[in-house]
């Protein structure tokens, strides 16, 4: 890319993120509570539930702005990638990082794909659901949360607990009602010495519940 | 006009720095850290500085400024007051059309001074046509919950909170052009009960008003509060198109009904198992925190006013 284009690119970049976060706020007055872990510039891989196209802009708009800028949020190839603009919105403009469910060479594996974004020293929004989620129980995590820490194990798993999200912009709407929304980012979940996958992937999944802060309701 | 207007920001001034002096000596002498309690005081009184800041500024730009600030506050009430309530996924286009056409369309309302349609849409038309809509969507579960939430919080935050800016469009014989003195009345008025009692309540209050609803709340504060609030409207009446006296009935029965709007916050609250409606407000909690009592006086004060003092 040449250095105005480059340029622009991340002009496009910044403009969209301070926009959507700016606009996050006005429809959701999304808040941060920091419930075990604290804002920090170390890299990290949060892993949040996911009911929303809304999410991980109401989680990166939790985050300072530099941060913004070097976490990128993984989404579905069969999604983002259909068309041109959905490409284009997806990693143009607000950089997230396509993976294919239904991978087929080495290179579009999406474990490596995540490790070479984290080799550059970014962070990564994940959602272990691998899906949007319409039911009202948690789906159980896919593997990659866990091959991602053993791979990495000095990279931070922050649970992350998104509210409300799914009645801000169900599945299936375009216009989001205006919700108070907050985002519980917990305490760091290690691996455990010798601790079996599904185990891992079950404490996992068992940490971010607990953060919830009304887990009594039901919608 | 000027000249009433000129007073009540001084007075103003003048309570709040007392209160910002005040709670600075208490938190200097006391020990440390600080009590919740102390923090809490001087949070709120920070928030009143910012509140009375921005009334002032809507103040200034009359109409516009007063229809837009209390329409931003409806938009604000009805996002907790959704928030907190029950709703499904089917309901979401009924939602939308509380935030993007009923507030929309009330604070019209209030801007074209239509009272006949004012006073009926949000009773009238949807509360028949919202249940209608979502009946249609075919949802029956827990069908009758989520009609009224959705209609409580449009009464609340709507329908209610217009009344204050419905005060422009009353006509009261030789007080033409002076209608934003009776908003700031009832605020004032109102406001300052909700702080009288609570600093009653602090000094004498023994005896729980209702202790299932709002423990809080004492016979001591209540009794000091309106009394103190109701002398407060005698002395604010030349601002009104009121005699002292009548001035004072009138903060009297507008605080009641703030003391009434209050306790049903409360009881809303307590069953849906939350201590405030939202965060917006350091130290107040939520909107709707700060404007239950002014929701629940601002359309018996509409009435009065248009009763008995319009033509």
């Amino acid at each position: 890319m040449s250095k105005l284009s480059l340029r622009t690119y991340t002009l496009l970049q910044t403009v969209t993120s301070v926009g959507l976060s700016a606009m996050a706020w006005a429809v959701t007055g999304v808040r941060p509570i920091w419930s075990g872990s604290e804002p920090s510039d170390r890299q990290r891989i949060y892993f949040a539930n996911h009911t929303s196209h809304g999410d991980f802009i109401l989680l990166s708009a939790c985050l300072s702005e530099t941060e913004r800028a070097k976490t990128h949020a993984i989404a579905a190839a069969e999604y983002w990638g259909k068309s041109r603009l959905r490409r284009f919105i997806a990693q143009d403009m607000l950089s997230s990082v396509l993976i294919s469910r239904t991978w087929t060479s080495e290179a579009e594996h999406p474990i490596s794909i995540m490790l070479s974004v984290l080799d550059q020293g970014h962070s990564l929004i994940i959602f272990p659901e691998g899906t949007r989620n319409t039911s009202d129980e948690l789906l159980p995590f896919r593997f990659g949360l866990y091959n991602l820490s053993m791979a990495r194990p000095d990279v931070e798993l922050i649970p992350c607990w998104i509210e409300n999200m799914s009645r801000v912009l169900p599945k299936g709407q375009f216009l989001p009602v205006p919700l108070l929304c907050r985002v519980v980012f917990g305490a760091p979940v290690v691996v455990g010495p010798g601790e079996e996958r599904r185990a891992f992937l079950q404490r996992a999944r068992a940490e971010l519940l607990a953060l919830n802060p009304r887990p009594d309701r039901d919608d | 006009m000027r000249h009433e207007i000129s007073i009540l920001i001084i007075g103003l001034f003048v309570v709040l720095s007392t209160a910002s002096v005040t709670a600075g000596i208490l938190s200097m002498r006391a020990p440390k850290p600080l009590s919740s309690t102390l923090v809490n005081l001087t949070q709120r009184i920070n928030a009143w500085w910012v509140m009375v800041a921005l009334m002032t500024v809507a103040f200034f730009f009359g109409r516009y400024g007063m229809t837009i600030l209390f329409g931003l506050i409806s938009f604000a009430a009805l996002r907790e007051f959704v928030t907190l309530t029950h709703s499904r996924r089917s309901d979401h286009w009924v939602l939308l059309g509380m935030f993007g056409i009923v507030i929309p369309f009330q604070y019209w309302l209030v801007w074209t001074a239509w009272y006949g349609l004012f006073v009926i849409f949000i009773p009238v038309y949807c509360f028949l046509l919202m249940p209608a809509i979502t009946a249609l969507h075919g949802d029956t579960e827990r069908f009758l919950e989520r009609v009224s939430a959705q209609q409580w919080a449009i009464m609340i935050s709507v329908y209610c909170v217009s009344h204050v800016p419905a005060l422009l469009t009353l006509n009261v014989p030789g007080f033409e052009d002076r209608n934003l003195l009776l908003i700031a009345f009832l605020i004032i008025v109102v406001q300052g009960s909700d702080v009288l009692q609570y600093i009653f309540g602090k000094l004498f209050g023994k005896h729980r008003f209702s202790p299932n609803v709002s423990p809080s709340k004492t016979w001591e504060g209540l009794i000091g509060g309106l009394v103190a609030s109701s002398l407060l409207g005698a002395l604010l009446a030349f601002i009104t198109p009121f005699s002292p006296l009548q001035a004072s009935a009138v903060a009297f029965v507008a605080c009641t009904m703030g003391f009434l709007g209050g306790l049903v916050a409360s009881a809303i609250k307590r069953d849906q198992g939350v201590k405030d409606w939202g965060h917006l407000i350091e130290g107040h909690g939520g909107m709707l925190d700060r404007t239950d009592s002014l929701v629940f006086a601002a359309p018996i004060f509409f009435h009065i006013v248009r009763y008995f003092w319009t033509v």
